[in-house]
């Protein structure tokens, strides 16, 4: 595989504060790479270092084989950058924001295609103001493919925009990854991550506290999953004692949850509704709650709340 | 990058911040309308006849170049800084630093910009005065023109610095208001420094505005350059300052 992206031991702070400690890690040609991680915890500052931005304390880049602050010329006309705060002027159209920007890269793609691409043709002459969350960061993906790059820098894409916006972006991230970019982008969004990303870097206290695809990330977690339902009684007497060996039963009212794991031959899912139908209980709107990215990334950086 | 790639892009960049100029109501209004309107108010109030205060010259001959100072504050003072501030804080320069340009080029189509539409309404001004009230210009027509693009250029660096050390956009226009409204009426610019009590006649000697106000005047009547020494040379001192100061104090983010 192509490494686009080698990171060594890089380390930046700002005066006493440490936002990136030690990270390492690579990144495929072709692949989706993402970083999360608790806000603080450095993804910023990791990704304005690689885009050249800002100049690292210590350690080695190379990006795209070239080092972002000695040769920024030569990744500015080959990557293409989203911020993760950036704004054009209020009164600046959408198409005059494509065509200004297209004259600073010596091989621009075509703008006009991209416009149709991002589906923002019917906004063309809207002026930068007018446009919706989802407008302006459609706007900035445009931008950022204009020098039809092969490494696109994606910095929390989609915060602040309503599900359907947000469905959207994830598709047209895709697309960029199927024209054979490579994607590097930064979330807290933890399903964003898990539904887009290859492999995903879990970055806390600025260091990778995990890196791997996100079904791995998953399964070695080994937490338990949930099989939830409804009944109209009682549950019998004997059915928790009945329940597969460790697990646990938590009723709330009508509701009924049994957190445990899967056996090895069978799931928990199909043990619980063994149990429910031999018992004769009637149950209602059954289903089981697999753990998630998200429960591997609460295990990993904790649950108390950051500044 | 190549040079005609920067060239090409500086147009492009120019030609924006023109259009984006003139859709910004307050920047055109001041440097365009205003002016104007003032002219025809002075035209209408004051008539043909000379006036003493102007040494016999009528209020109108002075009006021109008078207004013209108040359009190199306005444009340089306020357009300019606020554009600059409101640039940084929204982190519009910092989307440049993104691409193969140089973010430099913003603050070049802006200085480019915003001279030609000072000159613009210097020309209007001009125009107006020679069609509807007949005003006599004495000079020169290029040393008219040097003297405006001093004036003009030392008031740009003034605008750069503000608009590099003000931390936020609100603090800028603040600043930039508090700074021009007193510098106008202070300056000689709306009406004789003489007719002031003395002692805020000796504040007008610290107003920047004065000496593009006593320059342009001269130049509009034929006077020599000699005459004007003292507002060269402190224009000039502005512009450097302007320049150096800026360079070391201008912050992209």
């Amino acid at each position: 595989m192509n490494t686009v992206v080698h990171v060594e031991k890089l380390r930046k702070t700002y005066g006493e504060t440490v936002a990136v400690a030690d990270v390492s890690f690579e990144v495929y040609a072709g692949e989706i790479f993402g970083m999360v991680g608790p806000n603080g915890a450095g993804k910023t500052t990791t990704i304005e270092c690689l885009e050249g931005l800002r100049k690292p304390d210590q350690g080695t880049i190379r990006v795209l084989g070239v080092d972002p602050q000695r040769e920024s010329h030569i990744l500015r006309e080959r990557t293409g950058i989203q911020l993760q705060q950036s704004n054009l002027p209020d009164r600046m159209k959408v198409w005059e924001a494509l065509d200004l920007y297209a004259s600073f890269y010596p091989k621009a793609a075509d703008w006009k295609k991209l416009l149709a691409q991002l589906g923002l043709e019917e906004k063309r002459n809207a002026p930068f103001a007018k446009l919706s969350g989802g407008q302006k960061q459609r706007l900035f993906i445009a931008l950022a493919l204009l020098p039809d790059p092969q490494l696109v820098f994606l910095d929390e894409l989609t915060t602040g925009l309503d599900p359907q916006a947000r469905h959207a972006i994830w598709d047209l991230v895709r697309d960029v990854r199927a024209q054979g970019k490579t994607v590097f982008l930064t979330t807290h969004f933890m399903e964003e991550a898990e539904r887009l990303c290859g492999r995903v870097a879990v970055l806390d206290h600025g260091r990778i506290v995990a890196l791997d695809t996100p079904a791995a990330l998953i399964h070695n977690l080994d937490a338990e999953e949930r099989v939830i339902f409804n009944v109209d009684g009682a549950l019998p007497v004997g059915f928790e004692n009945a329940l597969p060996h460790a697990a646990r039963l938590e009723v709330q009212g009508k509701q009924v949850i049994v957190h445990g794991k899967n056996g090895r031959q069978v799931p928990l899912v199909s043990e619980v509704v063994s149990l429910l139908t031999s018992q004769g209980v009637a149950f209602r709107d059954l289903r089981t709650e697999q753990p998630n990215l998200e429960d591997v990334f609460l295990s990993l950086t904790g649950r108390e709340m950051r500044a | 990058m190549k040079s005609n790639n920067v060239i090409h892009s500086l147009s492009k960049m120019t030609w924006m911040e023109a259009k984006l100029f003139l859709r910004e109501p307050a920047s055109a209004f001041f440097t365009l309308v205003f002016p104007l309107i003032y002219l025809f108010m002075y035209g209408l109030i004051s008539g043909n006849e000379p006036t003493p205060m102007y040494g016999g010259q009528r209020t109108l001959d002075v009006a021109i170049p008078s207004l013209t100072a108040v359009i190199i504050a306005m444009a340089g003072l306020m357009s300019n800084t606020m554009t600059m501030a409101t640039y940084r804080e929204k982190g519009i320069l910092r989307r440049l630093q993104t691409t193969p340009v140089s973010p430099l080029i913003v603050l070049a189509a802006q200085v480019i910009v915003i001279f030609t539409m000072t000159g613009l309404g210097m020309l209007l001004l001009i125009v107006a005065g020679r069609l509807v009230f007949d005003v006599c210009f004495e000079g020169n027509a290029l040393s008219l023109l040097g003297g405006f693009v001093l004036s003009s250029l030392s008031f740009f660096g003034i605008g750069f610095i503000l608009a590099g050390i003000m931390p936020t956009v609100r603090t800028a226009w603040v600043v930039s208001m508090v700074l021009v409204y007193p510098m106008l009426f202070l300056s000689g610019a709306f009406f004789s420094v003489e007719v002031l009590p003395a002692a805020v006649q000796k504040v007008s000697e610290f107003i920047p505005l004065t000496y593009v106000v006593n320059l342009l005047r001269g130049l509009w009547y034929g006077e020599p350059w000699g005459q004007h020494l003292l507002d060269v040379g402190v224009l000039l001192g502005m512009l450097i300052l302007g320049v150096v100061v800026s360079a070391k104090t201008f912050r992209w983010e």
